[in-house]
């Protein structure tokens, strides 16, 4: 369904990305990891449309992805997801509203008990029925992360992404989310794409596993080079060595990065 | 002994060193009011509480001889009339001008450049224009607190609606919303106590402007009778009326501050 081909990001002279060519499956489930400033996120932001690309295509179902969001592809951000002055349910049911065409994106009558009766199926599967009647700043990091995927989910998009949606959470609720993410992602037939910073993250969670990477270095002109997927896993079947060897090429760019900053 | 900048009062404490600045600058003012009347009983600079209370009750429960008006209330309602049509207008306007300019880059390009430079007129400098433009009577005090205070309030929303995050924006439209509904649902109910917010900072200005234009051409209202018993040196109507002015400042914004809790209960829950 999805397509990249030769595709190249330039900041100016900073080259982020280059030469990536891909092709992704209905229902795949794929983990971007790298080290920061590699560009996972920048590829992230071209298939939600908020980043264009510089030379190359990115096609999805062999069209250019449109330039700007839309309600095939859902997104989860690590924070700023969710509509503070709205309720967990109003929440939810904004979904439904922004559904249907219209001026002011609010529903009445039957269209508002149905989109009601949805929105509390769905919070519902994600474990938030009890806590309907709150504001997003009463919840949790990990109640507010849960409402961000029952909203995105109830847009009913084809493609969901999530960019690092679990950074900011504490380990033992992180492996509850991975949970919920995999049961949606098999329940609702998603393709999902995730950035995540955590290598085992990756390696857990999906069905396939880029790695972002620069595999040219020069030291003079630091930003000449850009990053491509340097690994490109079918992940369930990797061995130990592997993923030594991706932590260990990973964490040697985040160092150079690091340099860079220091230096700057 | 702790630091200066460690020590905090107890809330008793807090509230008895609030208190004395002002029971201070009473009991200056008596016993300078006492010296001078002492010397001269007819002096008019500082008069006795006993004569400002026989103004107020002139004033305030007495009806005028010549227009059988109770002149307080009278200048009172005319005065809050003007602030409230001048605020009212500059809050719509304000609203309307922030949030197109802060979320349509396109209004924005056409509109910021020339609302840059109309904000940077000082008002009381186009006033006689206005005199000339709408004439002595009520619009053109209503629209000298409009002007005045509208390029603050439009600014001061744009810049709010540019503060959301723009991860709202991108997420509204991942679930299908259109520009109109972004607007309706994401921005404006985010806008609205910062509309309040942003009208009650304007309120000093707006008495400002309002005081001003009663000043240079009215037949009542608050600041027209400050101005006009400065003739006859008379403190004693005027101490009560700044006093009653400064009241009724503190009344709207504490009532302002209510309504904002009240209408938008999501912004003071938990923190961010």
């Amino acid at each position: 369904m999805l397509e990249a081909r030769n595709l190249w990001k330039r900041y100016g002279d900073k080259v982020v990305l280059e030469q990536i060519n891909l092709k992704v499956k209905e229902g795949e489930f794929i983990t971007l990891v790298g080290a920061s400033g590699c560009g996972k996120s920048t590829f992230l932001k071209m298939l939600l449309g908020t980043e264009t690309l510089s030379s190359g295509e990115l096609l999805l179902d062999g069209q250019p992805i449109p330039a700007e969001p839309g309600a095939d592809r859902g997104i989860v951000f690590q924070q700023y997801s969710v509509f503070p002055h709205m309720t967990v349910l109003q929440n939810v049911m904004a979904a439904k509203g922004f559904q249907r065409p219209g001026l002011t994106g609010w529903l009445f009558g039957a269209a508002k008990r149905q989109a009601r009766d949805e929105a509390m199926v769905m919070l519902r599967e994600v474990g938030l029925e009890n806590a309907h009647s709150l504001y997003p700043a009463e919840l949790s990091g990990g109640m507010r992360q849960r409402l961000a995927i029952a909203q995105a989910l109830l847009g009913k998009p084809r493609i969901l992404l999530l960019d690092e949606p679990f950074g900011a959470l504490d380990p033992g609720i992180r492996a509850d989310m991975h949970e919920l993410v995999l049961r949606l992602w098999r329940e609702h037939q998603l393709t999902v794409f995730m950035v995540t910073h955590d290598l085992k993250e990756g390696f857990y969670l999906g069905t396939r596993l880029w790695v972002f990477d620069k595999t040219r270095h020069d030291p003079q002109a630091p930003h000449a080079y850009g990053a491509s997927i340097t690994y490109d896993l079918a992940v369930g079947n990797t061995d130990h060595r592997t993923f030594e060897k991706i932590d260990q090429s990973v964490t040697l760019t985040e160092k150079e990065t690091d340099k860079l900053y220091e230096i700057n | 002994m702790k630091r200066l900048i460690n020590q905090t009062p107890t809330p008793g404490l807090r509230l008895a060193l609030g208190i004395l600045p002002f029971v201070l600058l009473l009991l200056v003012y008596l016993l300078a009011s006492d010296a001078r009347l002492a010397e001269n009983p007819n002096d008019k600079l500082l008069p006795s509480f006993s004569q400002i209370g026989d103004a107020i009750q002139r004033m305030a429960f007495e009806p005028n001889r010549r227009t059988g008006e109770y002149q307080l209330w009278a200048d009172t309602a005319s005065s809050l009339t003007r602030l409230g049509l001048g605020v009212l207008l500059a809050a719509s306007l304000g609203l309307i001008l922030g949030l197109s300019t802060g979320a349509l880059p396109m209004v924005s390009a056409l509109t910021s450049p020339l609302l840059t430079v109309v904000s940077l007129i000082p008002p009381l400098a186009i006033l006689p224009i206005l005199f000339i433009v709408f004439g002595l009577g009520e619009p053109a005090k209503v629209a000298l607190i409009a002007l005045g205070i509208t390029p603050f309030i439009a600014r001061d929303l744009q810049r709010r609606t540019l503060e959301i995050p723009m991860e709202q924006l991108v997420k509204a439209q991942t679930l299908g919303a259109n520009t109109s509904q972004i607007i309706c649902r994401v921005l404006l109910p985010q806008l609205l106590p910062r509309l309040i917010d942003s009208v009650r900072l304007s309120l000093g200005a707006g008495w400002l402007f309002l005081i001003a234009a009663e000043a240079i051409a009215a037949t009542d209202g608050l600041g027209y009778r400050i101005f006009l018993v400065r003739r006859y040196m008379s403190m004693d109507v005027i101490l009560p009326y700044v006093a009653w002015i400064t009241l009724l400042a503190f009344m709207i914004d504490a009532a302002l501050a209510g309504l904002s809790r009240r209408l938008f209960p999501w912004q003071n829950k938990g923190g961010h």
